[in-house]
């Protein structure tokens, strides 16, 4: 069994890289990239969503247009951007790793106003507008009243979008960042006859993180529809929100 | 260094840009004409009636799904043609293997996505008529053909559309095993000529502007034929 081999020989590389001589890489670096690319688009996440649903269509158009401008180019094409720009603006070098991060943040912040979004608009208006009577601002009604119900809807999205963004990380392969995929491409450099062998193990490390975070993310809703809505009200539960631009609407 | 907009409208570099959109179209195209039918197939296993099919069409949508378009792409062209036989390797790499693995791979991810759309499109038709096809004497696949996919086929069209924008996007990814296709060859501009701003502009309006027509056919569509519910 070829396999078993490579990951007898391999492991450590690829969990870490050539950390601690070098930078961390690996598996970890993706995990590190991918939560990283995440929640720190969170903020302009709620920002985007925020702006999408306001009453002032002069904010809400052009934040709509970003948003579909992100959605409708390929990633790749956000990190060319990232990968080509950001020196010649910022002048100065900027590492992979944060051109990576920008690129993930940037994206992730576009589909995750949708998530947000949707969770909003499956939350019955009569809660908001019911805070909003009973003397609370526009924002304290959204943070106190709203928030809190739509964070616990959109918990499986959100785990789903951790997927997707596992997934995205290996692009940082393109611009020569040392995550699960470069680091698989750098082993089947020097042993050379066994890139079928790599390249599935490279594969089942992938599979096993989002196999395993998908699984978690069913079970949250089977978990949540059980124990927070009766029967009836099943219908009412958000769908998960795929990452589909004419999914809105 | 100002934007050059002649380099675009005519001349080597336009003529690599325009290569590359039609490969990339043309990929898009081919993946999808094998996707469709693989996904129609797949959505059959998992709804059959049959255990071990059940079985096989889940172990394909989530072994897919749950890998990276790109570790496909770097299977697919490093790993696969080392387990085909020598004759057929030589063939292969005398022609062009990096578009070939490139569709292998967008085939099989974008066939597992539909697959999905489709199942849970026909999961949405109330079970009652297919009882009912059943009931009259119609077999498993009559029923399916003439009784619940017409059905089906208006809630399964703008999620198959999204999924056509994702193919869309995606070929980008085939960048990766060298595919000179539309990032292909924005990049080569790129490192040849130094025009980034062009030739990426270039690259981003093509991949917008084919995104917002499907975006546009999808609600098109839902206009038209909106779900009838019963």
């Amino acid at each position: 069994m070829g396999m078993i081999e490579v990951i007898q020989t391999y492991w450590v590389y690829f969990l870490i890289g050539q950390f601690p001589d070098g930078p961390l890489g690996g598996l970890t670096l993706t995990i590190v990239l991918a939560a990283g690319g995440l929640l720190l688009a969170f903020p302009l996440g709620f920002a985007l969503a925020i702006a999408r649903m306001s009453p002032w269509r002069t904010l809400s158009w052009p934040v709509t247009g970003v948003v579909y401008v992100v959605r409708g180019t390929p990633l790749l094409m956000v990190l060319f951007w990232a990968y080509f720009f950001l020196p010649s603006i910022t002048g100065q070098k900027i590492s992979q790793f944060s051109t990576m991060l920008g690129a993930l943040v940037l994206f992730n912040a576009a589909y995750l106003s949708e998530i947000f979004r949707a969770g909003v608009q499956a939350l019955p208006t009569g809660q908001f507008e019911a805070a909003r009577s009973l003397g609370l601002s526009y924002f304290a009604a959204l943070r106190l009243v709203v928030m809190p119900q739509v964070m616990r809807n959109m918990l499986p999205s959100l785990v789903n979008q951790f997927v997707s963004t596992i997934k995205d990380t290996s692009l940082g392969y393109i611009i020569g960042l040392s995550e699960v995929s470069f680091i698989a491409s750098q082993i089947n450099n020097l042993v050379l006859t066994k890139p079928t062998e790599i390249y599935l193990v490279l594969a089942l490390a992938y599979f096993i993180l989002c196999f395993g975070l998908s699984r978690f993310a069913f079970w949250i809703e089977q978990s949540h529809v059980r124990s927070h809505l009766s029967g009836g009200e099943r219908s009412k539960m958000p769908r998960p929100v795929k990452r589909t631009l004419t999914e809105q609407t | 260094m100002s934007f050059n907009l002649d380099l675009l409208l005519a001349g080597t570099y336009h003529d690599w840009l325009i290569q590359g959109l039609r490969l990339s179209l043309g990929m898009a195209g081919i993946t999808l004409l094998l996707a469709l039918p693989l996904a129609v197939m797949v959505a059959m296993f998992r709804l059959s009636p049959v255990r071990a099919l059940q079985w096989l069409g889940a172990m394909f949508v989530e072994s897919i799904r749950n890998v990276p378009l790109l570790a496909h792409m770097l299977f697919w062209y490093f790993g696969a043609p080392e387990l085909l036989p020598d004759g057929i390797k030589r063939w292969l790499y005398a022609g062009n293997i990096e578009v070939l693995s490139a569709i292998a791979a967008l085939t099989l991810y974008t066939a597992a996505y539909m697959a999905e759309d489709i199942r849970s499109g026909i999961r949405s038709i109330s079970n009652g008529q297919f009882e009912a096809g059943r009931s009259l004497g119609f077999s498993f696949l009559a029923t399916m053909r003439l009784i619940i996919l017409p059905q089906a086929l208006r809630v399964t069209i703008p999620p198959l559309v999204s999924q056509t924008l994702n193919l869309w996007k995606n070929t980008s990814i085939a960048t990766v095993i060298g595919v000179g296709e539309l990032m292909y060859q924005a990049a080569k501009v790129e490192s040849t000529a130094f025009r980034s701003a062009e030739a990426f502009a270039f690259a981003t309006i093509c991949y917008l502007s084919v995104s917002l027509i499907l975006t546009g056919l999808g609600l098109l569509y839902r206009h038209r034929f909106p779900v009838r519910t019963a």
